[in-house]
């Protein structure tokens, strides 16, 4: 059947892409979508974990990654969309107030 | 069968990464992102965890990419222009430095874990048996993070009013 | 490998109940058209179509062959891929979301045995909420690629409106789920069996989770009163306005595919799904009498709230947009709150 070993892959495939955008991307949006992407590679490894050791506590650390995800889309986006306002720009090479 | 399936939705998501991570558009990001959190969602259930699986439709699917979506659209973002041209340089070393990244990551994973799934127990991934988790053993983390989310909404309120001058 | 054995396996099984299904989706879909059109007319004291067929009743083919033959427009900057995606996206996880909705007991066919649900899982109401949460991007995404003013504020408006009733629509179904304590479809349709007594309905706070199930339904289905954001003269059709031909329908289709998803599960969750609703000593033995009686009732029960959908179109005003969001924020998701605690009040009350 399925290796858990190829999951472990694909989580970490998954993570370095996520990396990658990070740091190659300049929107702020773009930058926040990549650590979405992060956050599920995270959750993948913690999903083939929790079938191979049984229980639910796996499982459960997901559900609360989900949730801190959410709170962290919606506070980044506020956040993304107040310096939009006052800048005109996403682009976080521009948001360089502190550099005079 | 199922590792038919797995290999299929594998493609699926490193393909969707990487428009998610290319793509100028940042629409088109978004939609290449919510393609990959539901091909996620099906690798879940494909290793039984069914209720986190569906969760993560219709939390992260559902609601997560809908609000970056409603902000991509709000703020009526355009493709992104680049800096200046990426010469050959850059454009070779990116890729390369992810892909030495991932063979690093995937070394250090691939010896961590045995060559095939036991068994799944009786009642392993139903919605039942994370609950009754949730509520006894995780009760003060869940508590906490209701009110972490309460306050996550009041901020994100709070910061993107517009001021009244 | 024998044919017959092909062709009894689970795999065809399973073909024959998408299809049919499937099927029966779409044929129903037609029917509806030519129900709004016709019940609509008669609310308003008018004579609805009456000339295509006996009663106007090949109404929905002549509809067919006019959106198939129309131009195929596509907008100058319109994002094509974008714009060519929504209406399937529309159409399909309405689709999916039926594929947990049981319309039958189980039955023995030829000495299997056959549950008359595509998909069995044990957490079925998740998939359907999660397929009903899928359906948001049409909107966005239509809204966004017509690159139009109206459209995009549409879309927008569309969407808004839909996510922030989707929290009233699942609270009242928690109600039910801690009445029944379990969220597999089938098995709570089963729990409503004998008198009408029974059905969910009736039990934690009678009708008050039903009412909000529905409310929240019409908002979800983007019905009448709450269709401002699609309303002509309102934002000229808001987010399908660039749409023509084909694709229009196609919108259509996932509209009313939503409509009969949203009264199929408030029919199976509150109202005994294919429970007849008599006590089931009156009932006949297991076979084929049985089967199809429970079969016609759950298509009925269906039917009705189809036809309550139009029903309510002509009889309640549009609610404005501003009165809309007060009402779900402010209106049924406290209401909602307040229902799941006093229906866990009456279930502690009660004992197991």
């Amino acid at each position: 059947m399925i290796d858990p070993r190829l999951v472990l892959l694909l989580s970490a495939v998954l993570f370095s892409l996520g990396v990658a955008g990070v740091l190659l991307r300049r929107g702020a949006i773009t930058i926040l979508m990549c650590v979405e992407l992060m956050l599920n590679a995270a959750n993948l490894a913690f999903i083939t974990f929790a079938r191979l050791k049984g229980g639910a506590e796996a499982q459960i650390y997901v559900f609360f990654i989900m949730a801190l995800a959410a709170a962290e889309a919606a506070a980044g986006l506020a956040i993304v969309i107040a310096l939009f306002r006052l800048r005109d720009t996403t682009d976080v090479d521009e948001i360089n107030l502190l550099r005079w | 069968m199922n590792l038919i399936a797995f290999y299929v939705f594998a493609l699926l998501i490193v393909a969707s990464a990487i428009t998610v991570i290319t793509n100028r558009n940042p629409v088109a990001s978004a939609v290449a992102l919510a393609f990959n959190l539901v091909a996620i969602a099906a690798v879940f259930m494909l290793l039984d965890a069914q209720f986190i699986g569906l969760l993560q439709v219709i939390v992260y699917a559902g609601a997560i990419m809908v609000l970056i979506l409603f902000v991509i659209m709000l703020l009526n973002l355009r493709e992104e222009a680049r800096a200046h041209p990426a010469g050959t340089f850059q454009r070779v070393l990116g890729p390369l430095a992810t892909l030495v990244f991932a063979i690093v990551l995937g070394r250090a994973v691939y010896a961590s874990a045995p060559s095939s799934f036991p068994e799944a127990a009786a009642g392993f991934g139903t919605a039942g048996s994370v609950g009754k988790e949730l509520f006894t053993t995780f009760y003060y983390p869940f508590e906490a993070i209701s009110l972490l989310l309460i306050v996550s909404m009041v901020g994100a309120v709070l910061l993107a009013k517009k001021k009244l001058s | 490998m024998d044919l017959v054995g092909i062709l009894t396996s689970d795999v065809a099984i399973a073909v024959y109940k998408i299809g049919g299904v499937f099927s029966a989706l779409m044929l129903c879909v037609s029917i509806m058209t030519w129900v709004e059109r016709r019940v609509s007319a008669i609310i308003q004291y008018r004579l609805g179509p009456n000339r295509v067929g006996p009663f106007g009743l090949l109404q929905p083919i002549a509809d067919g062959i006019k959106f198939i033959q129309k131009e195929d427009i596509i907008p100058a900057e319109a994002s094509k891929l974008l714009y060519l995606m929504a209406p399937a996206l529309a159409v399909i996880p309405a689709l999916c979301a039926f594929a947990v909705i049981p319309f039958g007991p189980e039955v023995t066919i030829f000495g299997k045995a056959i549950k008359l649900v595509i998909l069995d899982l044990d957490g079925g109401l998740l998939w359907a909420f999660a397929a009903t949460g899928l359906g948001v991007y049409a909107l966005v995404l239509a809204g966004w690629s017509s690159n139009s003013k109206f459209s995009l504020i549409g879309g927008l408006r569309s969407s808004a409106q839909m996510i922030s009733y989707e929290l009233p629509l699942v609270l009242s179904v928690t109600a039910v789920i801690l009445i029944t304590g379990t969220l597999r479809p089938m098995t709570i349709v089963e729990q409503q069996a004998g008198a009408f007594w029974h059905w969910n309905v009736f039990q934690g706070v009678p009708f008050l989770g039903f009412l909000l199930f529905t409310i929240a339904g019409y908002a979800e289905t983007n019905r009448t009163p709450f269709d401002l954001p699609e309303a002509e003269g309102e934002l000229v059709a808001g987010y399908h306005t660039e749409y023509s031909g084909m694709r229009f329908a196609a919108f259509f289709m996932g509209e009313y595919i939503n409509m009969m998803t949203s009264s199929a599960l408030g029919v199976t969750l509150f109202l005994g799904g294919w429970q007849i609703g008599v006590p089931t000593s009156w009932l006949p033995e297991p076979g084929w009498a049985l089967w199809s009686m429970q079969i016609a009732a759950f298509v009925l029960k269906v039917a009705f709230f189809q036809f309550l959908y139009v029903w309510v179109r002509w009889t309640v005003p549009r609610l404005r947009y501003d009165q809309l969001m007060n009402l779900g924020w402010k209106g049924l998701l406290p209401a909602s709150l307040a229902n799941l605690a006093a229906t866990a009040v009456v279930v502690v009350i009660q004992g197991p």
